[in-house]
């Protein structure tokens, strides 16, 4: 195989040895990481989920809302209602660190904390649709922040699954067995050389005898 | 400290004007490609954006993917939900299992 850029010799075999022992503890870490981060990611992805199908649902109803409202009122009257608008929400980022993916943690702050003072426009001239549209659409708010914070965990815990997985992949198909191979190939090598010197000294132990002895003459 | 924006055609996202969130209405793709690179780029956390505009922009989404701000998240707009969001979970599930185990029924 690929033995051809392996020199057949002790030093060469001992870093052999060495690089497969460091592979055989990595492959076991990584495969525990990539375990770690599934059971993670699943959970993480089935709570994705729900958030998601609440969401959508509900941003679907303060649409059909926002819809009824314009249809009572003309846009421009609408533009007016949400000119200035009296919330305001700033968002505090930390993060959290799972399995080595850093993942943001969102953490909300309204200037008004009173759910009934979101109306930035009069009664007067609205229609009542608005409000339950506005009021619908307040009420989500923190689970739109929830499923932000989750599905871009998902996202990133994703892609450092895929790269863990790709790294165990190759340290268990390629990097290991071709270690294994380098090993068995020099081991071989050397017993070969090894036997090769010692039928060479027998060789030369007979010669030798010869010369002193000359066992054949005596025949 | 973080804003929240929302992108969209008007119809759409003009109630999140309300709740605070920064909104940005947009009409055509190129201006949306403009205004979503600045966001991305200034201190925007999260940037909600409706499936039917992220349907048009999705290379340009695809390059937020790996950063671990600003978050892109898509929203149903007031045409309707076109399935894009969940599709988006489900292809970060297909990523990361290979194939997809939470969607399938």
């Amino acid at each position: 195989m690929a033995q051809a850029n392996v020199n057949p010799t002790r030093m060469e075999l001992t870093k052999q040895k060495k690089k497969l022992n460091t592979a055989r503890k990595g492959h076991k870490l990584l495969k525990d990481k990539r375990d770690e981060l599934m059971r993670q990611f699943l959970d993480l992805v089935r709570e994705n989920k729900a958030l998601r199908e609440e969401v959508e649902e509900g941003i679907k109803k303060a649409n059909q809302n926002f819809v009824l409202a314009g249809s009572v009122m003309s846009k421009e009257a609408v533009s007016v209602a949400f000119m200035a608008p009296k919330q305001e929400v700033s968002l505090d980022v930390s993060e959290r660190n799972v399995m080595s993916v850093d993942i943001p943690v969102f953490d909300a702050k309204m200037r008004t904390s009173d759910a009934n003072d979101i109306y930035s426009y009069g009664f007067a001239f609205t229609s009542s649709d608005l409000d339950d549209a506005v009021f619908s659409l307040s009420q989500l708010l923190p689970k739109m922040l929830k499923l932000a914070e989750s599905e871009k965990s998902c996202q990133l815990m994703a892609a450092e699954i895929e790269k863990t997985r790709r790294r165990v992949n190759a340290l268990e198909h390629v990097i290991i067995p071709r270690a294994q191979e380098n090993i068995k190939y020099i081991s071989m090598k050397l017993d070969e050389n090894e036997r090769s010197s010692q039928v060479r000294l027998m060789k030369v132990k007979d010669m030798m005898l010869e010369e002193a002895h000359h066992y054949k003459d005596r025949q | 400290m973080y804003k929240i924006a929302v992108l969209g055609d008007w119809d759409s996202i003009f109630g999140f004007a309300t709740l605070g969130l920064d909104t940005f209405p947009i009409s055509d793709p190129e201006e949306g490609a403009r205004v979503l690179k600045e966001l991305a780029e200034s201190d925007y956390g999260i940037i909600y954006i409706t499936e039917a505009l992220a349907a048009k922009l999705d290379t340009h989404i695809q390059k937020y993917a790996d950063r671990q701000l600003p978050a892109i998240i898509l929203i149903p707009g007031a045409s309707g939900n076109t399935g894009a969001g969940i599709a988006a979970v489900k292809r970060s599930v297909e990523k990361a299992v290979g194939s997809d185990i939470i969607f399938n029924n």
